[in-house]
C-alpha cells in the first residue's frame, strides 16, 4: 500500500453534532416535551408543548450487527422515520414516526425484515447488557453474545409484554471484571483458582505493575531459574483476575472449573430507596454453551418467585428487601450457604445486627 | 465453499425467537469470508470453553488509545483473523443517528474491516470489529476525514454516554446530549492521550431514573434534579385518583415515597418539597399530573466503578446542586473537573480509580484539596467512630493555645464580622 506518504486526516474532531442526527420532530421540540403515554408494550407516545406528537417504537437488537443488517435498519428508517434512528443504553433500537397510522406498518417491517421483537418498555424485561466474550475479548471465561441470545430466547415473551411487577434489567459478564454492570439479575463468571503463572513469558509484562494491581497484596517477586518472575500467595488470592488483565501470563481461567453465579437486586436508579448493589443468589452453575440451560432455569425460578411475590413498583431487590432473604431462598429453592456471607471489606455492614428475624 | 468451518454449536443459536447474531454473521460471511473464520474460532471456544484472543496495544498516529488490538491464538488455522482489531468510535450523544451517517459508517466498516459493528459498547462507543494493523490505520483516517473521531481507552477520559434527555423526554432536567458533546469536545485531549492514573468515565442522566446507568458505571455521574417544587396539576391528580382509586395511589405513590413527604387529601396531593429527595418515583407513576420543578440543574457525584479491583463502588454526592444552563455554568463545571483531575493525577497510585483514591485519602481531605465545601448531603450520616484527627488541636497548638470547637458558630462573632 502507498498509504505511508498520505497526509493524515484532521485529529481531535470531537463528538458528532447530535442535533443533525435527530428526527425533525425531536429537533423541533428539543427541551419542550410535555408528557408521554404508554400506547402498548414497545410503543410510547410523546407529546410536546407545541402539540406535536411522536410515536416511539422500541425493538430488541442483538447489539452485534452486520453492515447488511444496519443498512436494512436504515432502509426502514428512510421509509418510515425521515431517515433517523436511535439506540438505547440497553442496545434496543428505537424508531420514531409522527403519524399513529404508521406504527403498525413500521412494526410489521421491523418484525418481518429485521426479525427484531417489539418491547422492552415499562414493566418488562429489557435487553440484556453484555460485552464481548469469546467473540472479541482477551480475558473471558465464557461467551456473552451467545449467552444473551440463549437467555433472551427463553425470556422473549417477558420482553414483549409488560406484565411484571416492575422492570427487570439483566446483564452478563464473562469474567470477574464484571463489565455487564449492576442488574436486577446478573449472570457472572466465577474463577476458582489462583492464577497459573507462565514463568517463561511473564517477563514480557511490567512486573511491578502486576504486583501493584493485586487488591489482596498476594503477588510478590520471585526468581525462577535465574529469571525474574512472580509468585502468588495462594491463601491471600481471591481469584479476581486483576493480574490477568495486567499480564496474560497470569492465567486465571480454567475451563474445567470456571462456573457461573447469579446475582440479584442491583439497581442504578435513585428512585425510592436509591441505587443498590446486587447480591449473590446462586453459584456453581455449569458454563454450558451453547444454551446454558442450567442458568436459564435458575433465572426462570427467580422471575417466577418475583412475579408471584412482588408488589407493583417493587424491583427485585426491593421485593427481597421487603420479604427478607429467608423467604427469597425458600421461594427460589436455592440453598443458602456460608459462601453467601460476605468475607470482604465491610462484611460486617451486611450482617443482621438486630433481633429482627423472620421465623 | 468447502473450507467453511463447521459450527454445530453456534448453529444451534440460529434457532429461537430472539434475533440471532450467528445468522446475521453467516449472511455477512458470504461477502466477508473472514467472518466464517471468526465463527470457526468462536465454535472452538464453545467446544473447549477456552478463549483464543490475545490483546495488545495498537495506536493511531497522534492518539494513545481507542484501538482494541486482538491477535488470534489460532492464526494457522484461521489466518484471515490473525489480526482482528476493534476501533472505538465516538457516537453522537444519546446514540441518535441519521441514516446517512450510519450508512457512511457501514461503508467504512465494510471497506476496512470485517463489516461487523456493535451498537454500542458498554462504555458507549460505537465499535467496528475486524481490521488488521494496516486497515486499522486506513479506517481511522477514513473516519476522521469524514468528521468522526476515535474513542478512549486505557488511563484516559473514556467516551461519554448519556440518556436521550431533552430530545424526547419531559423528565430531563438539563441538556444531557448537549453537555455530553461539550465535555467530549472540551476534554478531547484527555480522551485521546492517556495521562490519568487510570480510566475516568462521565455518564449523564437527565433525572434520577438514571437511564445512562451512571451511578455504578461512571466515575462522575451527572444526574438531573431541581431545587424548587414539584409541579402539580391538581386537576390531573384528581383524574388519576378517580381512574385508579385512592387505595392504588396510597399503595403505589404515597407509601413508596422514600421520605414520606406526600399526603393525599380532598384538595388533591400535597408534597413537602423541602424534604423531597427528587427520586422521581411519584412523577414516574403520575407522570401526567406531576413534573419536576422549574429551577433545574444537576447533582454531581463521584467515585462509581465496577468490581475490579477492590469491589464495586457506588458513586457518592460531590456537589449537591449545580445549574447547567448557560455557557458560564458549563465552564464552571469543567473548571471544577480540571481541578479534581489535577489533584487525583498528582496523588493517585497507578491504576487507582478516583473512588478508590477517595477511599484511601478520605472524602474530607479530598474535598478540602479540590476546594469543595463539605455538606451533610454528601453523607448518609456523620461518622460513628471517635478517632478523629482535629487539625485545630494538633501539635504545636496542643501546647495550650485556646481552641474553639470548629463547627460551633459563635452568633455574636458572626454578626460582628458581617
Amino acid at each position: 500500500m502507498t498509504a505511508a506518504k498520505k497526509q493524515l486526516a484532521p485529529r481531535d474532531n470531537g463528538a458528532p453534532d447530535h442535533m443533525k442526527m435527530l428526527h425533525p420532530a425531536m429537533e423541533k421540540n428539543y427541551g419542550k416535551w410535555k408528557r408521554h403515554d404508554k400506547i402498548r408494550p414497545g410503543v410510547l407516545k410523546y407529546t410536546a408543548e407545541s402539540g406535536d406528537a411522536i410515536f416511539v417504537v422500541r425493538a430488541g437488537s442483538p447489539r452485534t450487527l452486520s453492515v447488511n443488517k444496519i443498512r436494512q435498519i436504515c432502509d426502514i428508517a428512510d421509509r418510515f422515520c425521515e431517515g433517523h434512528v436511535r439506540f438505547t443504553t440497553r442496545n434496543n433500537l428505537e424508531l420514531v414516526v409522527t403519524d399513529e397510522k404508521d406504527v403498525d406498518p413500521l412494526i410489521n417491517e421491523i418484525t418481518s425484515v429485521l426479525g427484531f421483537p417489539i418491547g422492552g418498555t415499562g414493566h418488562s424485561i429489557s435487553n440484556m447488557l453484555h460485552t464481548q466474550g469469546w467473540m472479541h475479548c482477551n480475558l473471558p471465561g465464557t461467551d456473552a453474545a451467545g449467552a444473551v441470545k440463549a437467555l433472551m430466547d427463553v425470556l422473549h415473551e417477558e420482553f414483549t409484554r409488560e406484565d411484571l411487577p416492575h422492570r427487570v434489567k439483566l446483564s452478563t459478564s464473562c469474567c470477574q471484571i464484571n463489565c455487564g454492570g449492576q442488574a436486577d439479575i446478573a449472570i457472572n463468571l466465577q474463577h476458582h483458582h489462583p492464577p497459573k503463572i507462565d514463568h517463561g513469558t511473564v517477563q514480557q509484562c511490567e512486573l511491578p505493575k502486576v504486583v501493584g494491581i493485586c487488591p489482596a497484596a498476594a503477588i510478590r517477586p520471585m526468581n525462577v531459574d535465574g529469571k525474574s518472575s512472580l509468585e502468588v500467595v495462594e491463601e491471600k488470592c481471591m481469584y479476581c483476575g486483576a493480574c490477568h488483565g495486567q499480564c496474560p501470563s497470569m492465567e486465571i481461567r480454567d475451563p474445567d472449573t470456571d462456573s457461573l453465579a447469579i446475582w440479584v437486586g442491583g439497581k442504578s436508579a435513585s428512585t425510592r430507596g436509591g441505587p443498590s448493589f446486587m447480591k449473590l443468589a446462586a453459584f456453581g452453575l455449569p458454563n454450558n454453551p451453547p444454551r446454558w440451560p442450567e442458568v436459564a432455569d435458575a433465572v426462570r425460578r427467580i422471575l417466577d418467585a418475583y412475579r408471584n411475590g412482588a408488589r407493583e413498583y417493587e424491583r427485585i431487590g426491593e421485593w427481597i428487601e421487603r420479604v427478607g432473604w429467608k423467604n427469597f431462598f425458600e421461594e427460589t429453592g436455592f440453598e443458602f450457604t456460608k459462601y453467601h456471607i460476605d468475607s470482604y471489606r465491610f462484611a460486617r455492614t451486611t450482617f443482621n445486627t438486630s433481633s429482627h428475624v423472620r421465623l | 465453499m468447502s473450507d467453511e468451518p463447521k459450527t454445530p454449536l453456534l448453529d444451534d443459536l440460529e434457532e429461537g425467537p430472539w434475533p440471532s447474531f450467528v445468522k446475521d454473521l453467516k449472511d455477512l460471511a458470504r461477502t466477508k469470508p473472514e467472518v466464517n473464520q471468526l465463527l470457526g474460532q468462536m465454535e472452538r471456544s464453545y467446544e473447549d470453553r477456552v478463549n483464543y484472543w490475545t490483546g495488545t496495544v495498537l495506536n493511531l498516529s497522534g492518539y494513545g488509545g481507542g484501538i482494541i488490538a486482538r491477535y488470534s491464538d489460532l492464526k494457522e488455522e484461521f489466518p484471515d483473523i490473525a489480526q482482528f482489531h476493534t476501533i472505538r468510535v465516538i457516537p453522537p450523544s444519546g446514540f441518535v443517528y441519521s441514516t446517512d451517517s450510519l450508512r457512511e459508517l457501514c461503508d467504512i466498516a465494510e471497506e476496512y474491516s470485517s463489516g461487523i459493528m456493535q451498537l454500542h459498547g458498554m462504555t458507549g462507543d460505537l465499535l467496528m470489529l475486524g481490521s488488521d494493523n494496516e486497515q486499522t490505520h486506513e479506517a481511522g483516517e477514513a473516519l476522521m476525514e469524514r468528521g468522526w473521531d476515535i474513542g478512549g481507552s486505557g488511563g484516559a477520559l473514556r467516551t461519554l454516554a448519556c440518556c436521550v434527555g431533552q430530545a424526547r423526554c419531559e423528565m430531563a432536567c438539563f441538556d444531557t446530549m448537549g453537555l455530553t458533546k461539550h465535555l467530549t469536545d472540551t476534554f478531547i485531549g484527555e480522551l485521546h492521550r492517556p495521562e490519568f492514573p487510570y480510566k475516568f468515565k462521565f455518564k449523564l442522566s437527565g433525572c434520577a431514573n438514571d437511564c445512562a446507568n451512571s451511578m455504578q458505571r461512571s466515575d462522575m455521574p451527572v444526574i438531573g434534579t431541581w431545587r424548587d417544587e414539584i409541579q402539580v396539576d391538581q386537576e390531573e391528580v384528581r383524574k388519576f385518583v378517580d381512574e385508579h382509586g385512592e387505595q392504588y395511589v396510597v399503595d403505589n405513590v404515597v407509601s413508596r415515597c422514600p421520605t414520606q413527604c406526600i399526603s393525599l387529601g380532598e384538595g388533591g396531593i400535597d408534597i413537602d418539597d423541602r424534604n423531597c429527595v427528587k427520586c422521581m418515583h411519584c412523577i414516574n407513576v403520575m407522570h401526567t399530573a406531576l413534573a419536576p420543578g422549574k429551577d433545574r440543574g444537576a447533582t454531581i457525584l463521584i467515585g462509581g466503578k465496577r468490581t475490579l479491583k477492590i469491589g464495586d463502588m457506588m458513586s457518592s454526592v460531590l456537589i449537591p446542586f449545580v445549574k447547567l444552563e448557560t455557557g458560564e455554568d458549563w465552564k464552571c463545571f469543567t473548571d471544577t473537573v480540571r481541578g479534581i483531575w489535577e489533584y487525583w493525577s498528582e496523588n493517585a497510585l497507578d491504576h487507582e480509580r478516583i473512588g478508590e483514591f477517595i477511599d484511601r485519602v478520605g472524602l474530607g481531605v479530598f474535598l478540602e484539596s479540590v476546594g469543595i465545601e463539605p455538606s451533610p448531603q454528601m453523607v448518609r450520616h456523620p461518622r460513628t467512630n471517635s478517632y478523629i484527627k482535629f487539625e485545630e488541636y494538633a501539635a504545636p497548638r496542643a501546647g495550650g493555645e485556646p481552641v474553639k470547637a470548629p463547627n460551633i458558630v459563635d452568633k455574636d462573632e458572626q454578626a460582628e464580622s458581617a
